[in-house]
């Protein structure tokens, strides 16, 4: 096992090496002029615009830069935002709570909904149920998020006026940040005390329709995984022992089924952060969440090189080594994958 | 006695159809992908308007079946007076044409790199493999963001930033498919007879994969119409006043409380159509993999 994990690593550096190379020359690649940017258009003396090069770095030749970015990346240091002079790092974890905060409860809800959906699908199999459930998550499969979170929009913000349009929390609100997950920080007694359970409330609604949107792709993956994934198993012979044993049913899928079937569903679970990121990238623009995405369409706009180069890089990494975790935990599950 | 024998020995597609048919809802789906083919192929003939025609006295007209609707306007009008339906139907041609192109060149560098992977092993393989892996430790939609920056926005760019994003899953399909043919022993036998490795990947191995590489085609239109569309919608893709259903929709925003149907209404056909890609790739699935065979 502990070779197993070894060599998992060591395969690690390659693709890590590959990744900082990417985002190190795609970023280079971007035309425009970050000096130029940061000046502004009427141009500059040709000697301030020649100490700005050497201040950022980029009159160094180019191999050179790489090895300084992976450097100071490895020592945590991503360079400052061209745009705002704030640390991309502390940018980043400035934002990142917010995102994952989406992404958790839209993952929650994709969990709460699609597991038992395909469970259902799985057990009424070739009934209406399951051809209505299998056909509404193919359609949710199929979804454009950008368009959906527009039409969840019209529909209970303009149209019931039941749900905020865009942000996290009420502007009326004055709330002590202290995790930067709004649902933790509006709980702590320090802000029940000021404020009451208002801002709870009201960051909940604002959570609600974005997570909808993002968790509905997951959703629609989870129920189909959990119907083949129980297919499976309720086809193998221990469940037709504990049939035959007249254990009741509900006992059989509930506990005997289901426990085996979720293996290849917590995987899933796992390797979704990817997509929970591209989600985050189309939701956050269309409910303006300060979160990640947002953040990064942004910096894309305005050609902000270090933060492109940097978030990229925190979110590739991130993904990389989630994927490391699953495998291993897949491993330690399932011997066979050793 | 030849009667029966005839009877039995269907012909494939024959055989395929009897099976995909069965499929309800990839029929549904098949059915989908015609009618928005249809669409694209004859959009000049079959749209009433010129996509980009303006009409500015008839400017966010509802549709035809709500109140205040114009005759004339099936669909309403946009912002510009532009007809919906006649955006709409060249919106087809466009979102089609992406998918085929996005498909046709994500699946010839995917299969190249998955025959030449599976086929030689070692060092290439890993090679390979390791590119692969890079590329999809990168979100499909961020990577697409980052390579259209770089080469500036547009369709043709989009679909080549789509097709980057879509090489890896061809790539690891052919791969999978190639390490189990090659063990087959017709390729011992051409090897035998002196083929040279192209010419056993090509046209000995290459056919026996169609199968697995079909369905990830079609699969393939699906996620680069999506895209593409996601892409129209950040921006990065399509320019107005292209009629493309991202940049629909992206114009539509600011209108979202008085002209409810310019959104709803491209959405939808990026939905219909992605839907239709899907459902026709499971069934296709279902009928060309013997695995699964009811």
């Amino acid at each position: 096992m502990l070779k197993f994990i070894l060599k998992k690593f060591l395969d690690l550096i390659p693709t890590l090496v590959g990744i900082s190379i990417l985002s190190f020359v795609l970023i280079r690649l971007i035309p425009g002029d970050p000096i130029m940017l940061k000046l502004g258009e009427r141009g500059a003396d040709p000697a301030v615009y020649a100490e700005m090069k050497r201040q950022m770095g980029l009159d160094l030749p180019i191999y050179e830069q790489y090895f300084i970015f992976v450097k100071n990346a490895l020592q945590g240091d991503l360079g400052r935002s061209i745009v705002s002079n704030i640390s991309v790092t502390e940018e980043f974890f400035s934002r990142f709570p917010a995102t994952i905060e989406l992404g958790m409860t839209a993952l929650f809800i994709a969990i709460l909904i699609g597991v038992p959906l395909g469970i259902l699908a799985a057990v009424k199999r070739n009934s209406f149920y399951d051809y209505f459930l299998m056909g509404g998550s193919l359609v949710g499969y199929s979804m454009p998020i950008f368009w959906w979170g527009l039409i969840l929009i019209l529909f209970f913000s303009v149209t019931l006026g039941i749900t905020p349009v865009s942000g996290r929390i009420g502007i009326m609100f004055d709330v002590e940040v202290v995790t930067g997950f709004m649902l933790i920080d509006t709980l702590l007694p320090v802000n029940l005390r000021n404020e009451g359970i208002g801002p709870f409330l009201s960051v909940l609604s604002h959570l609600i329709l974005p997570s909808i949107a993002m968790g509905t792709i997951p959703l629609a993956v989870m129920a189909r995984m959990t119907r083949s994934s129980m297919l499976e198993v309720l086809g193998e012979d221990y469940i037709r022992t504990a049939k035959a044993k007249g254990l009741p049913i509900r006992k059989i899928i509930g506990v005997h089924a289901l426990r085996n079937a979720l293996i290849p569903i917590v995987t899933v679970i796992g390797l979704m952060f990817g997509s929970i990121i591209t989600g985050a990238i189309l939701t956050e623009t269309i409910f303006s969440w300060p979160g990640i995405g947002k953040w990064l369409v942004t910096s894309i706009n305005a050609r902000d090189y270090n933060v492109i180069q940097g978030g990229i890089l925190f979110i590739a990494t991130m993904i990389v080594l989630i994927n490391l975790v699953v495998d291993l935990i897949y491993a330690i599950v399932n011997p066979k994958m050793r | 006695m030849e009667n029966v024998i005839e009877e039995k020995m269907e012909h494939p597609l024959v055989e395929f159809w009897g099976q995909f048919s069965q499929n309800k809802g990839a029929v549904f789906g098949l059915a989908i992908i015609v009618l928005f083919s249809f669409l694209a192929l004859f959009a000049p003939l079959i749209a009433p308007f010129d996509p980009t025609n303006i009409d500015p006295t008839n400017l966010r007209v509802p549709p035809i079946f709500s109140s205040g609707g114009a005759p004339q306007y099936f669909f309403g009008t946009d912002d510009v007076g532009r007809d919906i339906l006649s955006r709409l139907i060249y919106g087809a041609q466009i979102s089609m044409l992406i998918g085929f192109f996005v498909v046709v060149i994500s699946a010839s560098i995917g299969t190249f790199l998955g025959l030449v992977s599976g086929y030689y092993g070692g060092k290439v393989d890993r090679l390979v493999m390791r590119f692969i892996d890079i590329l999809m430790a990168f979100p499909s939609i961020l990577l697409a963001i980052v390579v259209v920056s770089v080469m500036g926005p547009g369709i043709s760019n989009a679909v080549i930033a789509v097709a980057i994003v879509a090489i890896p899953g061809f790539t690891r399909i052919v791969r999978a498919s190639v390490m189990a043919e090659k063990k087959k022993q017709y390729v011992m036998a051409s090897k035998t007879f002196g083929a040279g490795s192209f010419r056993i990947m090509f046209s000995e191995i290459l056919p026996n994969c169609m199968a697995p590489l079909i369905v990830q085609g079609t699969l393939g239109f699906s996620d680069g119409i999506l895209n593409a569309a996601a892409l129209g919608f950040l921006g990065l893709g399509a320019q107005a006043p292209t009629p493309e259903w991202g940049i629909m929709l992206a114009d539509a925003r600011p209108f979202i409380e008085s002209s409810p149907w310019m959104v709803t209404l491209p959405g939808l056909c990026i939905l219909l159509v992605v839907l239709g890609f899907n459902l026709f790739g499971d069934g296709l699935r279902d009928a060309l993999d013997p695995r699964l065979k009811r």
